[in-house]
């Protein structure tokens, strides 16, 4: 990795990190649950190096490594966006009987 | 061209990825903030696609289609009561496709520097260890092993020489990663033997903590995946996914009043035998019928409800909800408290009660309930034990002393439903079911609030 790649790539993560920490801090504890899994979700994001993964792989192997990677990725994306959209649901039909 | 549009793709998930999370921040916009974080997955998806020409798009897709079935399958078919395990075992499967990603890149291009090499090793072992410790972390919540902390002699030598272990594995990688696949075959083991040791070797009680935890780690084993991969939009939502967390991991270690590391190598069940010895001299517990709690309770003006993770256990949310609406209807004051790590995850007992649609008011933090128990007629316990143990403001010796509690004993009556006299998950006794004010009321929790509301509907 190019040394400047590197810093620029630390900008960001220094960033992010400090993001991160105020977006999260003030959640108050009912929501606790769905914004864990709803970020847990997010860190499904990995099905995009999956992708990219399948497309440069060469090998039976690598490919069969890609491949593995989408399906696990991709029940963590789904199944983590799905689980979170049913427990918020029940969060808000009790405003309708209100 | 292609490069441009799919980095301003990126750019556009990852505005969508923080206002997602910022409107996941209140009750209002949560549901709205969920769907705009998934609209940025869908477009990072589609953003990677333009990136790479659709290159190997029908095997991607066969991938999906599979892993998407599995998904919804799994989100559909869960019991609310399940949702802790739930959500451990797909945070698992991001963390086994992190390593599946990092280790494919290597295979793809072995000849790394040494910078690529250290993130490739970081990423394998943190995905590595998510995988395997969300898995035994939902063998935990569903009951499949002991929720018991497992720990053996020398566990902590053990885990130091891993460590050491794996420092040296990421030097020798570092400086020629070509010819060393062995070496990385062999960091995958350890990454998975150790995510299993780590997780085995905490109690149930501290689950919140561990999700918590492991949720942070499968964003961190993303991100690192995503440096090695090169994907600027890995990085970024990976660590958002860490440092959201780890915030969430530190305020759940603050309302146990203990220390991250204590929780992760302090066991509770390593320290309880100092306790045991208190145990003799705490007299007779007073057991109740649901007859005579039903003439106290009728009695009260206002009562505190105080569930725990014996009322998931028992599935009796939706009893709670209905005697907490017959109690209101005779006219008195109906409140929940609910303690920071009651259950055995994050928020777990909003989100039972939340589906039985207790109403958001009469929902309450500890802090808030604390200062007027005084003036409570009666607490009702239901399936919590530690968090109402007074031990933790009373007993130096007590393992849990200094956590805060619901301080339920200062209240007038305290009825605590229980199946038996069995210590809780740690071990620990609870002299709260030897106070002069508190009744027992043993049984299943569900049988004893319908046995209750059948007492109010006679």
């Amino acid at each position: 990795m190019d040394l400047m790649v590197a810093i620029y790539t630390l900008f960001i993560v220094v960033l992010v990190v400090f993001l991160g920490f105020e977006l999260i801090s003030k959640v108050p504890s009912t929501l606790h649950t769905p914004l864990m899994s709803g970020s847990n979700a997010i860190s499904g994001i990995t099905l995009l190096g999956a992708i990219v993964l399948v497309g440069i792989s060469e090998t039976q192997i690598s490919q069969w490594v890609a491949f593995a990677a989408v399906v696990m990725a991709t029940i963590n994306v789904v199944g983590g966006y799905l689980v979170t959209d049913r427990m918020l649901d029940m969060f808000k039909s009790k405003d309708k009987s209100k | 061209m292609m490069e441009l549009i799919s980095y301003l793709g990126y750019l556009l998930a990852t505005c969508l990825f923080i206002f997602g999370l910022k409107r996941l921040g209140s009750p209002n916009t949560a549901r709205q903030g969920n769907i705009i974080s998934a609209c940025g997955m869908f477009i990072g998806v589609l953003s990677t696609f333009i990136q790479t020409g659709f290159e190997g798009f029908q095997l991607i897709l066969i991938g999906i289609i599979v892993g998407a079935v599995i998904g919804v399958l799994a989100a559909k078919l869960v019991a609310m009561t399940a949702m802790p395990e739930m959500v451990a075992l797909l945070n698992g499967f991001g963390g086994g496709s992190s390593l599946l990603v990092a280790f494919g890149a290597y295979l793809v291009a072995p000849q790394i520097g040494a910078v690529t090499a250290v993130i490739t090793v970081v990423s394998i072992v943190i995905g590595g260890l998510t995988l395997t410790g969300s898995i035994v972390a939902w063998a935990k919540l569903a009951g499949t092993i002991s929720t018991r902390p497992f720990s053996f002699f020398g566990q902590q030598v053990l885990n130091a020489l891993i460590l050491l272990g794996l420092i040296a594995a990421i030097v020798i990688f570092s400086m020629d990663a070509m010819s060393h696949i062995t070496l990385l075959y062999a960091v995958i083991g350890v990454a998975l033997v150790l995510g299993v040791l780590s997780v085995m070797a905490i109690g149930g009680g501290d689950m919140p903590v561990v999700i918590a935890l492991l949720n942070s780690y499968s964003g961190i084993a993303a991100a690192a995946a995503g440096s090695v991969i090169g994907n600027v939009l890995l990085i970024v939502a990976g660590l958002l996914v860490g440092a959201s967390g780890l915030i969430l991991t530190s305020i759940m270690c603050k309302a146990m009043n203990r220390s991250l590391a204590n929780v992760l190598f302090g066991g509770f069940g390593s320290v309880s035998s100092s306790s045991s010895q208190s145990d003799k001299d705490q007299g007779e517990v007073n057991p109740i019928t649901a007859d005579d709690a039903y003439f106290v309770l009728e009695a009260a003006r206002s009562v505190v409800i105080v569930p725990g993770y014996g009322m998931a256990v028992a599935q009796a949310q939706h009893s709670v909800r209905e005697l907490g609406d017959i109690l209101e209807e005779h006219g008195v004051n109906v409140r929940y408290a609910i303690h920071p790590v009651a259950g055995r995850m994050p928020g777990h007992m909003n989100v039972l009660l939340a589906e039985s649609n207790v109403p958001y008011e009469q929902l309450f933090e500890m802090d808030d309930i604390n200062p007027i128990i005084d003036n409570v007629d009666v607490c009702l316990v239901i399936g919590a034990n530690d968090v109402v143990n007074p031990d933790a403001l009373e007993d130096e010796a007590s393992p849990i002393y200094g956590m805060p509690i619901i301080e339920v004993s200062r209240s007038q009556t305290v009825f605590v439903m229980k199946r038996s006299m069995n210590p809780g998950f740690a071990g620990i006794q609870n002299p709260l079911f030897f106070k002069d004010n508190t009744r027992m009321l043993f049984g299943d929790a569900k049988e004893s609030l319908q046995a209750l509301i059948g007492e109010f509907k006679e």
